[in-house]
């Protein structure tokens, strides 16, 4: 019976841990293998240089920084608008019971268009030279052409615009997963307190934020994972990293495997980049739960 | 009850996919076939009659398959290699040094025999400067033992256009273009003047700005110099360098470019001049099927950049466009050159240029091809190729230039930093090289 | 004491700014998605300047042009296949494999699942050239069955860790009760975790469908034959290398963008349903 118990244990979790070791572990094991050397890629000769990839993203490569710092811009724009959007809508959208299921729907629709897409048509929107521009033209007709401006061309507000419109597609997750957390605050609490004569403000200070916390901290992991690691919506919008100003880590790593050949490079650089998510989301996990245990 | 539906579930898919997989269409075993990975779109449709109308004269099967877009084709084309399943024909996209790295691992049949046969007869089909491309030179320095081991299947130049149309709206002779630079930079204001844009280019992708950098280079300081200083001998703080940073700032301050060219990918700059926005525009010869598409009544002509200096011809981007290569590993090599041979002969490479609008590499098909398209090769004496240098700088020095042409365009760093900052970037990849 | 007609025209005023709040941002949602299929109308040379979202004049034959073009159903049934085949994969594999991870006492449990935790975060470039390599070895290469594999992969990680995460919350007397009742421990994983998960799973069905639906690189480098490929590459084939037919291309984006549409609006019900019996966060 107890080995029957501790079988049942493992075939639970055997083909999740065959299928990612065959396919994770082992192609991890060959990147990792690939940037202590330096290669083209073609070649069957490999030139072991150790830790000199590393080395070089870490002191020299200020290009790659620039990436980092441009990535995090972004996912700190995508964590303060985007997500704060996500949840003022969820919110609005919790009180209204007419027309939900109709946001639902609507909101959830630029997380599912392909990124080509939106980069095309958000291109067409505000990009003044090649396209429309009707957000500007929409400034001139109401009188205020100082708001208009090069959202695209200009580098120092490009990388806003690129965050903006990540943002937009980016909502429609954070949306559905508060909506879904603040579904199950039960009614009576709400009922309770409003008895007890307490207002809106006051309600959502000792009810609604407190129950949220679980709900946010998991929201912010994933916006952060999947935002620093965002790259094709850049492609489609700017059409690559602007004289750095819109580069990004992923791009750098595409544009150095493609450009240069340096495959053992780009493999390091990939390496670099996952060790760094990796430190991030454990000092996140850490601060979650020392603020879950206050 | 729910374990069997679980049960169910997976040995219907699996099920389902060994049906599927079993379903894989045999390659004809009798019939010997070659088989061909290429990545333009474009030709398919020509490539694939001329596939057929091989397999009615000589009954082998030529089968061409499409993988796009290019950079997908290139990780594709890399993963075969890694895997030892390159296809008996391919194309190597990218760089020189990738085209050495291939030969070098051996997937590369050399032609140089093939060429040379009965006193070069093929060889000679080409214009000199597409075989170039495919070759490599005694002593480069690549390591690659000198000869050739590409065939061009058409070529291309990088050169400047002008629309005749909107030269005779601002009172310019449309059989005039520009011919310096000072005058180029006198138009601007008319054009401004006009409420057009003046010139458009793709440069929003490094390697263009990268080609009109190169032609000026040439022009200014001569090849010798701009060789010299990929070797390190000269560096890039050197002043005839700077001239050739300060005219992308000239061209700048002049109102010349197109407001947002540094983000512009070429298909976008295409758009614009088809668009008849732009008077000008710097493209390659594939540009005469995009225009036709967008634009049928465009009428436009091409010109050299106009000169900055008169010290050193001016010099255009032109060489092979296309090139396909022989897998050395493969059975039917044989077939394979055979099949190249025929397709880079003069009736097929005419139906190539009239069907796909590209400029074919045999040189006697010339006479054969559209007006607009044959006076891009007019100049192919002018043309020049990174690739047939001998040397190539490296890309991380490459890109540093260009984005930093990029930050002179739209304002942010002046030519003496940019030169700065390249030939800083130069030290530190020669001192890696040299370790 | 404030009079009824205040607190009337604040609920109001609320109502009304929240509703425009809503619609604004609605619009902007929905503006894109109706371009896109307005320009799937036009004509290569209007799709640009003309940009109204009712085309002057509807070019229905742009569908039949793009359904038509070389083999457009098969390639959507690949991709129909695929993603069906991967959902359902995942779906088993990693709600087990979640469940083990939050359930059940194993040596080496939280080193495992940290190294799946850890896997999601670390991208891998290049892995197309590896998986090739491996493939190849295995002889799964231009085959169904290795692409499956690999799609399942992707998505194993995230899925694993939303629906581990969703375990932790359940509550242990439903499990407690099937236990006593004699239920080994994968009935226990069938009768109660599944059936408790629906609206997670209905997200990691959305999630991943979307996934595998729009892949492109992986496909390409791994089949050789045409026949095999998934719906991406049909639109591949609008891009030319120097000339896109953006009408064609929007008419195939569109009918791309259908079948995920009508999957999420499937699985949405099941995340809200699910959600209001207080099962998914605790």
């Amino acid at each position: 019976m107890r080995i029957k118990s501790s079988l049942e244990n493992y075939i639970l979790v055997l083909p999740a841990l065959l299928i990612f070791s065959v396919f994770y572990i082992i192609p991890f094991i060959w990147v990792f293998q690939l940037s202590l050397f330096d290669w083209d890629g073609i070649l069957p000769v490999k030139t072991f240089v150790a830790l000199a990839n590393f080395k070089e993203i870490l002191f020299q490569d200020s290009s790659w920084w620039q990436a980092m710092r441009n990535a995090g811009y972004i996912t700190l724009v995508a964590l303060t608008f985007q997500n704060a959007l996500a949840f003022l809508l969820a919110l609005a959208c919790d009180r209204q019971i007419r027309m939900k299921n109709f946001y639902r729907v609507v909101f959830f629709i630029p997380p599912i268009l392909s990124e080509i897409v939106v980069g095309m048509v958000w291109r067409f929107i505000i990009n003044d030279v090649d396209g429309a521009n009707i957000i500007n033209r929409f400034f001139y007709g109401i009188g205020m052409p100082q708001l208009a401006h090069n959202w695209l061309t200009d580098p120092d507000i490009a990388l806003t615009t690129v965050a903006i419109v990540h943002s937009w597609k980016g909502f429609g997750w954070g949306f559905l997963i508060f909506l879904a957390g603040l579904q199950t605050i039960p009614r009576e609490l709400y009922e309770a307190a409003r008895v007890d004569g307490a207002n809106a403000w006051g309600c959502f200070k000792k009810i609604t934020f407190p129950s949220m916390v679980p709900v946010i901290v998991l929201v912010a992991i994933l916006t952060i994972l999947g935002t620093m690691q965002a790259f094709a919506l850049i492609l489609g919008l700017v059409g690559g990293e602007f004289a750095g100003h819109t580069s990004v880590p992923v791009l750098r790593i595409l544009s150095v495997m493609r450009d240069s050949s340096r495959f053992g490079y780009a493999c390091a650089q990939g390496l670099s980049f996952g060790v760094i998510l990796v430190v991030i989301s454990f000092i996140q996990y850490r601060l979650s739960k020392r603020y879950r245990q206050r | 009850m729910l374990k069997l539906k679980f049960h169910f579930f997976v040995f219907g898919t699996f099920f389902m996919l060994s049906i599927f997989s079993g379903c894989m269409p045999s390659h004809g075993a009798g019939k010997p076939t070659v088989t061909v990975w290429h990545w333009m779109t474009d030709r398919d449709p020509a490539l694939k009659e001329l596939a057929k109308r091989y397999e009615a004269k000589t009954g082998i099967k030529i089968n061409f398959e499409l993988y796009a877009p290019s950079d997908a084709y290139s990780q594709k084309v890399r993963a075969a290699a890694q895997g030892a399943s390159l296809p008996d024909i391919f194309g190597i996209l990218g760089e020189k040094r990738d085209f050495a790295s291939f030969i070098k691992a051996g997937f590369v049949l050399e032609l140089t025999g093939y060429m040379g046969e009965n006193s070069g007869e093929w060889e000679n089909v080409f214009f000199s400067k597409a075989l170039a491309v495919n070759g490599f030179n005694d002593g480069n320095t690549y390591g690659v033992k000198p000869g050739i081991y590409g065939v061009p299947i058409d070529i291309m130049t990088i050169q400047m256009l002008y629309n005749k149309s909107l030269f005779k709206k601002l009172g310019l002779n449309p059989d005039k273009p520009p011919k310096d630079f000072t005058e180029f930079l006198g138009m601007a204001k008319k054009i401004k003047a006009a409420g057009l844009q003046g010139l458009v280019s793709g440069w929003g992708e490094i390697w263009m700005i990268d080609c009109l950098a190169g032609n000026y280079a040439f022009n200014i300081m001569g090849p010798d110099k701009v060789i010299a200083t990929i070797k390190g001998e000269v560096p890039y703080t050197d002043p005839d360098w700077i001239k050739v940073l300060s005219l992308f700032k000239d061209m700048q301050e002049s109102g010349l470019l197109v407001s947002g060219i540094v983000t512009m990918v070429n298909k976008t700059a295409e758009q614009i001049f088809a668009n008849e926005k732009a008077v000008f525009a710097f493209n390659g010869s594939w540009c005469v099927n995009v225009y036709k598409g967008m634009n049928p009544e465009l009428k436009y002509a091409v010109f050299l950049p106009p000169k900055a200096s008169d010290n050193y011809p001016m010099v255009i981007r032109g060489g092979a466009g296309s090139s396909f290569m022989v897998n050395a590993r493969s059975s039917k090599k044989e077939e394979a050159v055979k099949f190249l041979r025929w397709l880079t002969d003069d009736d097929q490479q005419a139906y190539l240029a009239e069907a796909t609008n590209n400029l074919p590499a045999n040189k006697n098909s010339i006479s054969r091809v559209p007006e607009i398209l044959a006076s891009f090769a007019k100049s192919m004496d002018c043309a020049t190729h990174p690739n047939i240098w001998g040397v190539r700088e490296s890309a991380p020095v490459i890109e540093v230039f260009g984005k930093g042409i990029q930050s002179i365009i739209i304002g942010k760093k002046s030519p003496e930093q940019v030169a700065a900052e390249t030939q800083r970037m130069k030290e530190r990849e020669l001192a890696r090289k040299r370790k | 004491m404030k009079s009824l007609i205040y607190y009337k025209t604040k609920k109001i005023t609320l109502d009304l700014l929240t509703h425009l709040f809503l619609f604004s941002i609605a619009v902007t949602c929905l503006y894109p998605l109706l371009w896109m299929v307005a320009s799937s109308f036009k004509t290569q040379e209007t799709i640009f300047s003309d940009i109204s979202l009712i085309p002057k004049k509807f070019h229905f034959e742009n569908y039949y042009f793009a359904l038509s073009e070389s083999d457009f159903g098969r390639y959507l049934l690949n991709s129909v296949f695929y993603t069906v085949a991967v959902v359902i994969a995942i779906v088993i594999i990693a709600s087990m494999a979640a469940y083990a991870f939050s359930r059940l006492r194993f040596p080496g449990r939280n080193i495992i699942f940290a190294v799946f935790i850890a896997a999601m975060m670390i991208p891998i470039p290049g892995s197309f050239v590896a998986l090739f390599v491996l493939l190849n070895k295995l002889h799964l290469r231009d085959t169904p069955l290795g692409y499956i594999l690999c799609m399942i992969n992707v998505g194993l990680s995230m899925s694993i860790f939303l629906l581990k995460t969703f375990f932790d919350t359940m509550p242990r007397e439903l499990e407690d009760a099937a236990r006593i009742d004699g239920c080994s421990k994968i009935g226990i994983w069938r009768h109660v975790a599944l059936p408790l998960a629906k609206p997670v799973l209905a997200v990691v069905v959305v999630l991943n469908a979307l996934n595998v639906w729009n892949e492109y690189v992986l496909a390409l480098v791994i089949f050789d034959n045409k026949n095999l490929m998934p719906l991406q590459r049909a639109l591949m084939i609008f891009q030319g290398e120097f000339l896109t037919n953006y009408p064609l291309l929007m008419a195939g984006l569109t009918v791309t963008a259908l079948p995920i549409i009508i999957v999420y609006l499937l699985m949405q019900k099941y995340i809200v349903k699910g959600v209001t019996s207080g099962a998914l966060f605790g």
